[in-house]
Parts: structure tokens; sequence; C-alpha cells
């Protein structure tokens, strides 16, 4: 059976349009052979959970610069359990302060790339960590 | 330029004699990657510049002299020597009562207008109270619902003196018909209040992604501005058309350029249509650009900026009156060069910036601040941006002559390859049908995407060096940062409820639903909006009473 590509469901919560960072991963992550999915801007928590369920996504990466990180990606890691989809990996990027580094990795994001992340180490910590969901 | 026969040229000889014999054989020793001398755009760079590339350059038709056609030199005769530029710290955060401290500390020492960043809900135009609105309080900018929140905002300012510009854009008018409703209160005449709406819908379907409405409606609401601030508010400028977040969002230099004045171009023809004259709103049209890291790029960049204007002004649009032939400009150095890792380094960088927007005869400027990657700046690092621009202005020596790198052999060849580079983007997009054609067909997104992901990758393959992030990496110790409270939602929500119940609420009901009626009848908005506003109806009352009739934008998604 051939490997199922892991799919990657890119997702913008908080009111910020800074997509700049989003699309570029999203481009990065396609050309690396992921399969991904772009949510689009201003989504929230319950969108993001009922999209990546529905897109039987392996890892919803959090593109998120308005500074409402905090508050928001509790609610989407709640939600995950809530729908029983806490197997779906999530990782994180944008305008996030050290300091709240470990509260996040605490509510189980398994990693958060900060500005100067290369798209490769995104794309490498994504091929070592995941794999493709098997219930193909 | 034109070519000559070297024979005939002893210049143009002795320049090939000393590019084989001195310059290539050196550079073969050096060893260097000749591919590799590049602006940030990627624009190729050759090593020398000389008269023979200003070949048949005409100083009268190119540069004239400083405050006459084509205005490359500036617009104003006495430039610097006249007036400074206006040093203008974008600024807001918290609540109102915050912000109109931290303004009132930045005039006390020494700035000389203000500039409001308002928080995310305000600029989507919606209230605190909103559920999109959860987490984001008083985070990127201060927090106004309504027209109470706005005369804390300007408690103790006075708005005869001071002029204020504000990044507000689908729900500019409100905030523009609140501060109008302010300067009332304050026995202010709307004749004399001065500053900025930035109010650019275009550059937001393009870039920044702050949109509500659908182009057309957001069209007609720009020109109601401009129509009714050239009869009331005649010392307004009523857009900031901007280059800055299409730079932010990844373009090249000469894309900024070019996207912008189409945009412009886009805003002229539309209020044409309506039957305005362009010499009676134009002149109160002004521009906003980036000014990025490659430092001469950025110079001839906003040269060219006025002379393209002035011609397009003049010969398109058949514009009389100089005034519209002027391309005026506010400046912010750029946010996405600045880098968490070390962050110290960014105020070398801002310094760069800002010489480079000074040297390109900005007319006002924001530095940011060194901590920006991360927060909303502190006090401490806003104090050494302001007084970057300071030194730049009373120690560099650099105002004492206008347009000190005219006549450069590099500059002016550098200003005459981006305006034919923003021509031909400009006639791209004519021929697509005009501005709001080409952002339907996804066009200046697909090129700016493009220019974003080829930065991305020539960072990656350390093409492009970036100090402290691909190359001279070094731990650095965390820095001090402002931190806002959740205590200031909290507040902010018992505000704006407060509000709500004080009011008039028949009268706000009364307000809202002339408004609607005032938009579907397709009148001139502005006056239904100040009655609304003056009755306390919140910006999120207003935006939604408009949406029932003009409906919302809905983002193709492409990458």
């Amino acid at each position: 059976m051939a490997e199922k590509k892991i799919r990657v469901l890119v997702a913008k919560p908080g009111l910020d349009g800074h997509d700049r960072g989003a699309k570029v991963i999203c481009r990065s992550l396609r050309d690396a052979g992921f399969e991904v999915i772009y949510t689009g801007l201003r989504r929230t928590p319950e969108e993001i959970v009922s999209s990546a369920i529905q897109e039987d996504a392996d890892v919803i990466g959090l593109s998120i610069l308005s500074g409402a990180h905090n508050v928001l990606f509790p609610k989407i890691m709640d939600l995950l359990k809530e729908k029983e989809a806490d197997d779906i990996t999530v990782i994180a990027g944008g305008i996030i302060p050290d300091k709240d580094i470990p509260l996040l990795k605490e509510i189980g994001i398994s990693e958060i790339f900060l500005p100067g992340s290369s798209t490769e180490d995104i794309v490498k910590w994504i091929e070592g960590n995941v794999k493709g969901s098997s219930s193909v | 330029m034109k070519k000559n026969n070297p024979s005939q040229n002893p210049l143009k000889q002795a320049l090939s004699h000393w590019k084989k014999e001195r310059f290539d054989k050196a550079m073969r020793d050096a060893a260097c990657d000749q591919g590799g001398f590049t602006t940030v755009s990627g624009k190729k760079i050759r090593e020398l510049y000389t008269p023979l590339d200003l070949d048949g350059f005409d100083y009268t038709h190119q540069l004239g002299f400083p405050g006459e056609y084509p205005f490359t030199r500036g617009i104003h005769p006495t430039m610097y020597r006249g007036r400074l530029w206006t040093m203008r710290q974008f600024s807001g955060f918290g609540s109102a009562k915050d912000t109109n401290k931290r303004y009132k500390y930045l005039l006390s020492h020494g700035q000389t207008g203000l500039s409001v960043a308002f928080h995310l809900p305000t600029l989507m135009g919606i209230d605190s109270d909103h559920p999109l609105a959860e987490g984001e309080i008083g985070k990127c900018g201060v927090a106004i619902d309504s027209l109470a929140d706005m005369e804390v905002l300007f408690d103790g300012i006075p708005l005869d003196k001071i002029s204020t510009s504000m990044t507000i854009n689908p729900p500019a008018a409100v905030l523009w018909a609140m501060y109008i409703a302010v300067a009332e209160k304050q026995g202010v005449s709307p004749k004399v209040i001065s500053g900025t709406i930035q109010n650019d819908i275009l550059k937001e379907y393009i870039a920044q992604k702050t949109f509500v409405f659908p182009p057309g409606p957001s069209m007609k609401l720009i020109v109601d501005t401009f129509e009714y601030g050239a009869k009331e508010v005649p010392k307004w400028n009523t857009i900031s058309i901007s280059g800055y977040h299409i730079r932010e969002a990844g373009s090249t230099a000469a894309q900024e350029l070019a996207f912008t004045l189409r945009d412009g171009i886009e805003y002229v023809e539309w209020a044409q249509k309506r039957g305005l004259d362009v010499d009676e709103f134009v002149p109160r049209l002004s521009f906003f650009f980036n000014a990025h890291n490659d430092f001469f790029e950025e110079i001839a960049k906003f040269r060219a900026a006025r002379k393209i204007w002035a011609d397009v002004m003049k010969e398109r649009f058949k514009a009389k009156n100089p005034r519209s032939w002027w391309l005026r400009f506010h400046t912010q150095t750029s946010g996405v060069s600045l880098m968490a890792q070390q962050p110290h380094n960014n105020v070398v960088r801002v310094a760069l910036q800002a010489l480079s927007a000074v040297l390109g005869g900005t007319q006002s400027l924001h530095t940011n601040s060194l901590d920006e990657t991360y927060a909303l700046p502190s006090e401490d690092a806003v104090t050494i941006a302001l007084r970057t621009q300071q030194i730049i202005a009373h120690e560099s020596g650099v105002i004492n002559c206008a347009d000190p790198l005219g006549g450069s052999y590099f500059v002016e060849t550098l200003t005459a390859q981006m305006e034919k580079e923003a021509k031909d983007y400009i006639k791209k997009i004519d021929d697509m049908g005009g501005m709001v054609k080409a952002i339907e067909l996804g066009f200046p997104q697909k090129e700016i995407a493009d220019s974003a992901y080829w930065y991305q990758k020539a960072v990656e393959k350390k093409e492009k060096i970036i100090v402290g992030v691909n190359a001279f990496e070094m731990e650095h110790e965390p820095i001090p940062l402002l931190k806002i409270e959740e205590a200031v939602a909290i507040q902010q929500l018992a505000r704006l409820k407060e509000v709500k119940e004080t009011r008039n609420n028949s009268e706000v009901k009364a307000k809202l639903l002339d408004l609607k009626k005032a938009a579907e009848d397709d009148q001139n908005l502005m006056p239904f909006l100040l009655e609304s506003v003056r009755a306390y109806a919140t910006l999120g009352e207003i935006m939604e009473a408009l949406k029932e009739v003009y409906g919302v934008y809905k983002e193709p998604i492409t990458y």
C-alpha cells in the first residue's frame, strides 16, 4: 500500500489579516509533497476544528499575529478533545512571545515555530513527527 | 539610454578598459559571486554607474527644481529648511484612557502629530462584545466602540492644533465622523481640523486583508468621503493610498510603487465617475510608503513615485491645479525587516530605513520600535524610535540641502528603472480594465505571493543575509515587553454596556434606519454617519446596518 500523504490544515485564527507567512508555509508544504488545505482568514476555533475533522487532517498549523493566541489556542485544543480529535498534531507560528510558549506546550501544542524559522525546518519537523493517517 | 560607438566615446573606451583590466581582474582575485549583487527586491545592480548611464538625461524634464514639476526632487521649494517632516509615531493600545496618556507623553517629548492605531475589532468594524473580538480587545491598538471612547481618546488634546492620522479602512468614514464629532464638542470647526484617514480599501483586498464590504460599495463610501471632505473638511486628507502593506506582504519595491499608484488612479477614476472635479479632491489625496532595507532602491522609489504621479495627474487626468500634481507621502520603516533575534539590532535597521525616507523627501515618518517583532512597543523602545528621527533631523546634516542624491549616476539610473517598471505594471493593469478588475482576477495578490515566496527561499539559501538570523547568530537576553492585561477587555465590555444603557436607544434606532435608507438610495452617507455617531450608535451597529445593504466580501483563497 502506498504511503498516504500527510494532510496539513493551515489555519488563521484571530482577526489579523497577516497571511504572508501562512501562504509561504502552504506553498512550501505543498512543494514538499504534503496535502495542504488553507482555511483563509479569521476562522473561529469552532470552524478550524470542524474543518480539520472534515478534511481528515493529520496536522493543524495555526498562524496568528494578533496577540490573541493565549485565548484562542486553548479553545482550539479544548474543542479537539471534546470532539475526540486530539490525535491531530497541532503546531503553531507567528508573533508569540517566548514566555507564552510553556503554557502553549502544556495545553498540547507540539511545536511553536518562531519568526526566523525556515520552511525547511517545518517540513522536517512534520516528516519526523507525523505519520499520514493509516485509515486508508 | 542611447548606445554610442565606443571608438567615438573616450569615456566609454576608458570604462570598458577599467572593467576588463581593473575590475574583472580584481574580482577574480576576490572570488565573489557576480550574480549575488542584487537589491532586496532581486534587481541586479552593476558594479559602477557613470555619466554614460545618464546619456540623454534631460535635467528639466526628468528632475526639475524642488517644488516644481515633475517634483522628482521634492514637492516643496524649501524642503526641510522650510519645515521638517512630521514625526508621527503610530500608537494605540489598551483602552482609550491608556492611549490618551501615551499621546500626551509623545507630544510632550517633541512628537508633532498623532497617529492612531486601533485594535483589530475596530479595524474590522465590530464592537468589543462581538464573539470574534474575544482575545483581541486592546491588543493591537486602542479599543474604540463609540463616540464615548473617542471623546476619552482625545481628551485634553486640542484638535485645532494637532493633526491626527487614523489607520482605519472599511469603517474609515465612521471613525472620521467620530473625530469630527469630538472636534465639535471641543468647539473646533470641521473647517480647521487636519489629519488623515487611511481609507484605502484596494490595498486591503490586495495585501492587508482587512475588508468588510465588496469592492463596489467600498469604493462608493470612499468617494463619499472625498466629496464631503472637499466641501466640509477642507484640510483633511481623505485617503492615504498605501504601498506600505503591499510591501509588508512581500512585494518588491517596484510592485509596491506600481500597485499603489495604480490604486491612486482607480480612486481618481471612480471619483470622476461621480462627477467630482479632479482639482477639487486630488489635492487631498495622500500616499503612504514603506522604507525597506535596500537603501538606494528605496530612495529611487520615492523619487520615481513623485515623478510618475505628477505625470499621471497632468497628462492622464489633465489636472490644472499644481497641488493635484503633488505626491505627498508618509513613510513607515519596514515592520517585516525587524528581527526577533538580537532585537537591539533593529535600531540600526530603522535608522537606515528612516534615512532613506528623508533622503527620498518624505512629508511624515514613523520609525518602528526595536521590540515590535514581539509586541506593541514599550515606552522606552518608542522613545528610541522617536529619537532616531530627531538625530537624523538635527545631527546628521542631511536636511541642509534638498534631494542631496539628485544627479548621482546610480540613483538617477535606479529612479529611471523604477519609473519604467512601475509604468509597465500600470499599463498591464489598465489593460485588465483597472485595479478592481485586476484584484478580482487575483493579479496583484499572485504577484506579491510569488515575490514573498522567492524572498523566503533566497533567505533560506543564504542568498540574502539577515544579520542574527541566517548569519552572525547568537543567544540574546529577553527584552522587556508591553503586556496588555485581560482586565482591559473586562473594562471595555463594561464601558460599552454602559454606553448602550445610558444613550437614547430609540434615537439610535431611528438614526440607523435613516442611514440604511440613505445607503439604499445611494446618497452620500457622511451626514447620516455623523448623525448616527452623535447619537452614540456603536461602530458595530453602524457597520451591521450597512452590511445589510451592501453585503460582505468573500476572498478567493490563493497561495
